[in-house]
């Protein structure tokens, strides 16, 4: 792939310099962060405000590691998906607007290359955001519960959440290809969020969508027993090929 | 909840939150003081909103195109210029053509027809200028030959390179300025130059020269380390010289390259295009037909997809330039414009008769009838002359004249040769 180290570099600076680094980071860090602490202190703040007015009683379930996991993967699957469509709904498709696509591809620099530079940087940033968020999460559940989570199942949440987002983020770069426009791009992005969500309610296939890697990704964690997940794991790892080959194509004789 | 605990959830939080609005008003003024009114209201925005505020100006709320200068620009002296581009390679003399195309044609959908049936051959080491009014087929054609669209029909080959390869050889032989040219904000002029420096392959100390040398080409020294989002239009132009030059092309292609500058920026970037001609091949599409009388060698006129006509300037004006004879009444003569284009309208061999507010222009198509003939008119018309003098044509006149009468039938285009004299297509 011409040209791919230079922009792949060029990725990541942009990345770092438009401050969507910091940004993507941040949200992480915030609700990996808020999601022991909701569950740890949620049963005290229901205390301190009183749960029996009106004539009602909410039932707070104590806190737990399961909880604190549940509330973790909630958090971070779901601001990081939006997280993964804010990054890669203009990836293209702003390039191709301001005609910047067309000056580099006009160097020798090949569209696999812009694409793939494209696609590992969000990828990286991604990645780094999930580290520092999962990261300070695992320090606040050692610092507030008993034990902390088993480090070998909290690494394997940690990637397949991880995972999940890049398989969006190529959803919604797939789409950013197809169209000259940002707001189209993440308009696709959640409509294949929504459809997933749904196929990932069916019997069979469901196991396989990206969305429903978060059941087998708690049980591992929690060290239960997540059954047969080699399938869905090897389906999910090829589909960012797929969804990379089908952008390349897309795009490889598209004009600019 | 005790004391620790609230230190333990609030702390983190809190610095967090410092450290997010912190960077953002960092970001915010670090660079270009003259519109801080409009970012102190930015800074209090995001002040108010701290929670969310960094997020929404991070990924929305950026306009990089805020802040233009148009200060920092000095252009390089032509000495300057023409000593860096003394130590480049030129090209070797040759009559093989350095753009090439072969009934080059592209459609969209069904009916529409960019370019029809594209036949050209540029001499190496010419200035091209390709003309056209808007919706002819210049960007098309350009787009084409830079490989940024796909021929729907014929072949085309540039520096000896057939275009529509996927290994880079045609990228390494041109450079393409956009005629709007956009690049990445955030990033600064320099760093533009050095990361299209290492696409084309340079290094090093390699690299730190030919940045340098094309910085004091462009004029752009001075604002180099600047971010590009705070570059006026002009600067952005002479950065897009820049970056289509860093890989010394063989084949440079311009579209529209002076459109958007003022009278300076153009006087600049046209004596750059003229100094460059020998060391590599320019092909630019304009409309602005004094720019490509004064700099291009040879031209092509283009018009709803159709060459109507290509060759040297200078034959072009020998062959279809219409003589022209200019009449200026004397002052204080009500209707002497009228009277004198009347009697002028009706004359068999006046092909064309236009008015300004102070003078006729008669374009004839035989001087050696019309030259005996205008005065004796005009002296039965009764009107005094100030002036009388037959006009060397221009190629505007050539250009309006060729368009319109292509505009309503097709014919074929008319090709003059005359490759010559200096290998260049120059008498």
């Amino acid at each position: 792939m011409m040209g791919f180290g230079i922009l792949l570099r060029k990725e990541l600076r942009e990345q770092f310099r438009t401050g969507r680094l910091v940004a993507v980071a941040a949200v992480f860090v915030l609700f990996g962060i808020l999601g022991p602490l909701t569950d740890r202190f949620m049963k005290q703040l229901f205390d301190a405000i009183g749960s029996e007015g009106a004539g009602m009683t909410f039932q707070v379930p104590p806190p737990s590691l399961d909880g604190a996991a549940a509330q973790i993967m909630k958090n971070l699957s779901q601001f990081g998906i939006i997280c993964a469509l804010l990054l890669a709904m203009g990836s293209v498709a702003w390039e191709k607007e301001r005609g910047t696509a067309g000056m580099i591809l006009t160097k020798p620099a090949s569209r696999a290359a812009f694409l793939a530079a494209k696609l590992v940087a969000i990828s990286i940033n991604l990645g780094i955001s999930v580290v520092l968020g999962c990261g300070l999460a695992y320090v606040y559940v050692a610092l507030l519960y008993p034990a902390p989570f088993p480090i070998g199942g909290y690494v394997a949440m940690s990637l397949l959440l991880w995972w999940m987002l890049v398989i969006f983020a190529a959803i919604t770069m797939l789409g950013s290809t197809i169209t000259r426009s940002a707001i189209a791009a993440a308009g696709i992005g959640l409509v294949a969020l929504l459809v997933l969500g749904i196929v990932g309610a069916l019997p069979v296939v469901g196991p396989y969508m990206p969305s429903s890697l978060g059941t087998p990704a708690r049980d591992i964690l929690l060290g239960h027993d997540p059954g047969f997940i080699l399938g869905p794991i090897l389906f999910n790892i090829a589909l960012v090929p797929a969804l990379f080959a089908a952008t390349w194509l897309t795009f490889r004789h598209q004009e600019l | 909840m005790d004391a620790p605990t609230i230190a333990l959830v609030l702390v983190p939080l809190v610095l967090l939150e410092l450290s997010l609005m912190g960077y953002a008003l960092y970001d915010l003024f670090q660079e270009d003081r003259r519109v801080r009114g409009e970012k102190v209201i930015w800074a209090l925005v995001i002040v108010f909103v701290n929670v969310i505020g960094p997020l929404i100006y991070l990924f929305a709320g950026r306009d990089e195109s805020r802040g233009a200068e148009t200060g920092g620009v000095a252009s390089a002296p032509s000495a300057s210029i023409a000593a860096i581009l003394a130590t480049w390679p030129t090209l070797s003399a040759t009559q093989d053509a350095a753009v090439t195309t072969t009934n080059l044609t592209k459609r969209y959908g069904a009916g529409i027809v960019a370019l029809d049936h594209l036949n050209l051959a540029v001499p190496s080491g010419s200035i091209f200028g390709f003309l056209g009014p808007n919706g002819a087929g210049k960007t098309t054609t350009l787009r084409l030959l830079t490989g940024l669209a796909t021929a729907t029909d014929g072949t085309a080959t540039v520096a000896g390179v057939r275009i529509g390869g996927t290994d880079g050889r045609l990228a390494r032989n041109i450079g393409y300025l956009d005629q709007d040219p956009r690049f990445y904000p955030w990033m600064r002029g320099r760093e533009l130059l050095v990361m299209v420096g290492q696409l084309h392959g340079l290094q090093g100390a390699a690299l730190r020269q030919r940045v340098g040398e094309v910085l004091e080409i462009v004029g752009l020294q001075d604002a180099a380390n600047r971010r590009i989002g705070g570059y006026s239009g002009g600067m952005r132009q002479r950065l897009g010289i820049g970056q289509a030059l860093i890989n010394q092309p063989r084949v440079l292609f311009l579209d529209e390259p002076v459109s958007s500058l003022d009278p300076e920026g153009r006087r600049d970037i046209l004596e750059i295009i003229s100094r460059l001609r020998g060391t590599a091949t320019v092909f630019m599409s304009t409309h602005i037909l004094n720019d490509v009388e004064r700099v291009c060698d040879r031209v092509a006129i283009l018009h709803l997809g159709h060459l109507v006509v290509e060759g040297p300037i200078d034959e072009l004006l020998d062959r279809y330039a219409q003589p022209i004879y200019e009449l200026v009444p004397e002052p204080q003569q009500p209707g002497a414009i009228d009277r004198l284009a009347g009697v002028m309208r009706g004359q068999p061999w006046a092909h064309d008769v236009q008015t300004t507010p102070d003078t006729v222009r008669v374009f004839v198509n035989d001087p050696k009838v019309a030259g005996p003939a205008i005065l004796p008119l005009v002296v039965s018309s009764g009107v005094g002359l100030a002036r009388y003098e037959r006009a060397r044509p221009s190629l505007e006149d050539v250009f309006l004249r060729l368009v319109a009468e292509s505009g309503s039938q097709i014919t074929p285009p008319v090709t003059i040769p005359a490759w010559g004299l200096d290998g260049r297509g120059r008498r």
